[in-house]
């Protein structure tokens, strides 16, 4: 079995059993992460471009690891430096990546839809790492990952999502991912923050912090932007850490075994206190070790569509 | 040059004729009538074809000067010829923009020399379409402009909009106002719903819209003035405005063929040819504005017709400019979404189409009669074809309604007794 697509631009497009594939594949490459010889050759003579329009730390670095672990070439575009700054079009870039032979273009851009675009023009396979507020696939698959990993399964889990729901890649992607998975997904967020017909994408929305966390099996907390307080949506961090920031006496309505995630980076003290985030519960940092490995699966899967 | 037009059916606003003969002389109708037997440099056999008064299109984007790698004049007025349209208002928003006398005159100019159509500019409402100050409407006027809009940018400042009306109606120039609130709109770039939350796009309600219609009834109210509504996309918008004509204010508004035919889900794999302002709305608001049309509270169809280069579509959609053209497709869309179903007679249409803009604009045309200009288009009402964009006569091929299957074709544009146009 392999992907059916070259790309991997949200999770809206691919079926369960390729979600399982990458999955099941993860598990293996979780091994080479934590191992003391973190090198195999599934991607030799590869070569992985990162081409990242957004700041971010962990997924890039988690890419290029990801890449090199595999003895795939990883070169990172930066966006200060590149030509997009002196004004050159999304698909020119692209274009010139790909003939370049990049087999496998990852990008972040601020724009929805941005992977998309690039995937239509160009031959290597583009993976969406993050594109506005639309779609965040690998972290979904990652965070699906870290629950499979923990409670066995992800059918019939209770997964609530609390927070940014408006702004958040990942909170789309996890609704997506989880309902095809057949999980539950609960929201709560402010109510400014709760996009218009959020529910018809798969989700319960919530009019308490209790009634989501409620007998869930996982806790997802998403970050809140400040900038959000210069757009009327919220008045303060601190009210929004009083009414929708969650700590460890939340933990009691939910199951024993809970789950406390977050996509990171976290503001402490705001959607999670400090004593939770460093909890027996929490999984934060295994979901960062686990974005390593899910995205060595899905790079190896990818690249090697057109050898199986 | 005499042109003989045999066994047409004219159909006006007023009525229907079938088996006429039309006979034009220099560039005006001479004579209507049954079995006229004249000699003439032309005779053209109109049998099966409707004889509409030529089209009018109270809304476009001629880009001139200032952006004619995506229209000129030439081009323009050739894509309308070819849709039928035989005088066309353009919109300000040029660069330069329309603001003042000389640039009225520059356009004027070009467009007697190069415009196949009649070509009508419109103002700018305020200086440089700012928001701020009025621009010199009366010196516009004389040079020839039909009415003022600071159309694509709102005038934000009730007060201003309120002097504007006022001070527009003194020189008997209708103000077209583009309704858009944009502390609502926050920069959005599709309407705000579902599909919007799906694609994870920055979201327009329709509130934006509603809000800035409300404000305009109540300042024509107050004022006494007229004022027209361009391109009228929401179910509020429709209420409010036939509420308003109740009660007896002066308010006319138009829409646009996208509006009866395309919801917000066009936009779905970040199609920027279905990204316009105001956004495609909803299914709900599509059978509102269809529902207007019906009833009258919505008065025209304009095209709204906004060309853009294919490479400033060919980016990522919020990044992609607002429009998509529409004088090709006009005619044949409300043929097939307005006039098949029933919606619309075709008198109906040709009132929306053609003889109410004119009125709205004051200019002396949209009818078929003895003395009249001999602007005319003949239509195969029945002809079915797949619209393709790259038979387009516009310079730009930005639409949504490529591959669309619809039915009438125009076979012969005249513009003052001359073919501008022939479907060969």
């Amino acid at each position: 079995m392999k992907l059916r697509s070259k790309d991997l631009l949200g999770l809206e497009h691919l079926e369960p059993d390729e979600i399982n594939l990458i999955l099941d594949m993860a598990k293996d490459m979780k091994k080479i992460v934590q191992s003391n010889m973190k090198r195999v050759n599934y991607l030799q003579g590869r070569s992985v471009i990162t081409l990242f329009y957004e700041n971010s730390t962990r997924t890039r670095v988690s890419f290029e690891l990801a890449a090199k672990y595999m003895g795939a070439h990883a070169v990172n575009v930066s966006v200060s430096t590149s030509s997009v700054a002196k004004g050159e079009t999304l698909i020119d870039t692209g274009k010139t990546l790909d003939v370049m032979g990049s087999d496998i273009v990852v990008i972040r851009h601020s724009q929805p839809g941005a992977p998309h675009l690039l995937a239509k023009h160009i031959n290597a396979s583009v993976i969406n790492a993050g594109d506005g507020m639309h779609e965040h696939p690998t972290q979904a698959l990652l965070d699906m990952f870290t629950m499979q990993e923990a409670k066995g399964g992800l059918e019939g889990l209770t997964v609530a999502i609390i927070g940014d729901i408006m702004h958040s890649r990942v909170a789309r992607s996890n609704i997506i991912g989880l309902g095809k998975m057949g999980a539950k997904v609960r929201v709560f967020a402010p109510a400014t923050l709760l996009p218009i017909g959020i529910e018809n994408m798969g989700c319960q929305i919530c009019s308490s912090l209790e009634e989501a966390i409620s007998d869930a099996d996982v806790i997802m907390g998403l970050r809140i932007q400040k900038e959000r307080l210069k757009k009327a949506l919220i008045p303060s961090t601190e009210e929004y850490a009083r009414f929708f920031g969650l700590d460890v006496h939340h933990l009691a309505a939910a199951k024993k075994d809970v789950l406390v995630m977050h996509p990171g980076p976290v503001n402490r003290g705001v959607e999670m206190t400090s004593l939770l985030i460093d909890s027996d519960q929490s999984k934060i940092n295994e979901q960062v070790t686990n974005g390593v490995a899910v995205r060595m699966a899905l790079l190896y899967l990818l690249a090697g569509r057109e050898e199986h | 040059m005499k042109i003989l037009i045999k066994h047409g059916t004219i159909i006006t606003r007023d009525k229907t004729e079938t088996n006429r003969d039309i006979l034009i002389e220099n560039g005006r109708i001479s004579r209507i009538g049954e079995g006229i037997n004249e000699a003439a440099d032309l005779v053209i056999d109109a049998t099966g074809l409707a004889v509409l008064p030529g089209l009018v299109d109270a809304h476009c984007h001629l880009r001139d000067p200032g952006y004619e790698y995506k229209e000129d004049i030439r081009t323009g007025s050739m894509s309308a010829a070819k849709g039928g349209f035989t005088s066309i208002a353009c919109m300000p928003n040029t660069n330069p923009v329309i603001d003042n006398e000389s640039i009225v005159r520059t356009i004027m100019d070009k467009a007697s020399r190069e415009g196949v159509v009649n070509i009508y500019p419109i103002g700018a409402i305020t200086k440089g379409l700012e928001g701020n100050e009025l621009s010199e409407m009366g010196s516009m006027k004389e040079a020839g402009i039909v009415a003022v809009s600071d159309d694509g940018r709102p005038v934000m400042q009730a007060s201003v909009m309120k002097k504007a009306l006022i001070y527009a109606n003194g020189f008997g120039l209708t103000v077209i106002s583009h309704c858009e609130d944009l502390n609502l709109a926050e920069g959005g770039s599709m309407n705000e719903g579902e599909t919007c939350t799906r694609l994870g796009l920055h979201g327009i309600p329709s509130a934006a819209e509603d809000v800035m219609v409300s404000r305009e009834i109540i300042l024509s109210e107050y004022t006494g003035m007229p004022v027209h509504i361009a391109h009228v996309s929401t179910r509020g918008s429709v209420e409010m405005i036939r509420q308003a004509k109740k009660r007896g204010v002066r308010v006319t508004a138009e829409t646009c063929p996208h509006y009866f035919t395309l919801t917000e889900k066009a936009c779905e794999g970040y199609n920027t040819n279905a990204k316009m302002n105001p956004p495609l709305r909803t299914q709900e608001d599509v059978d509102a504005v269809i529902e207007g049309l019906r009833d009258g509270t919505i008065d025209i169809i304009a095209t709204d017709h906004a060309p853009h280069h294919f490479d400033e579509k060919n980016v990522e959609f919020e990044l992609a400019p607002n429009g998509i053209v529409g004088f090709e497709t006009a005619l044949p869309l409300a043929l097939t979404y307005l006039v098949k179903p029933g919606i619309l007679t075709m008198n109906q249409l040709v009132d929306k189409m053609s003889a109410k803009p004119a009125e709205i604009l004051k200019i002396n045309k949209g009818d078929i009669r003895t003395g009249a200009d001999a602007d005319l288009v003949l239509v195969n009402l029945n002809e079915e074809y797949i619209i393709d964009p790259d038979e387009f006569l516009c310079k730009s091929k930005n639409t949504p309604f490529g591959g669309f299957r619809v039915c009438g074709r125009v076979k012969y544009t005249f513009v003052g007794g001359k073919i501008v146009y022939n479907d060969k």
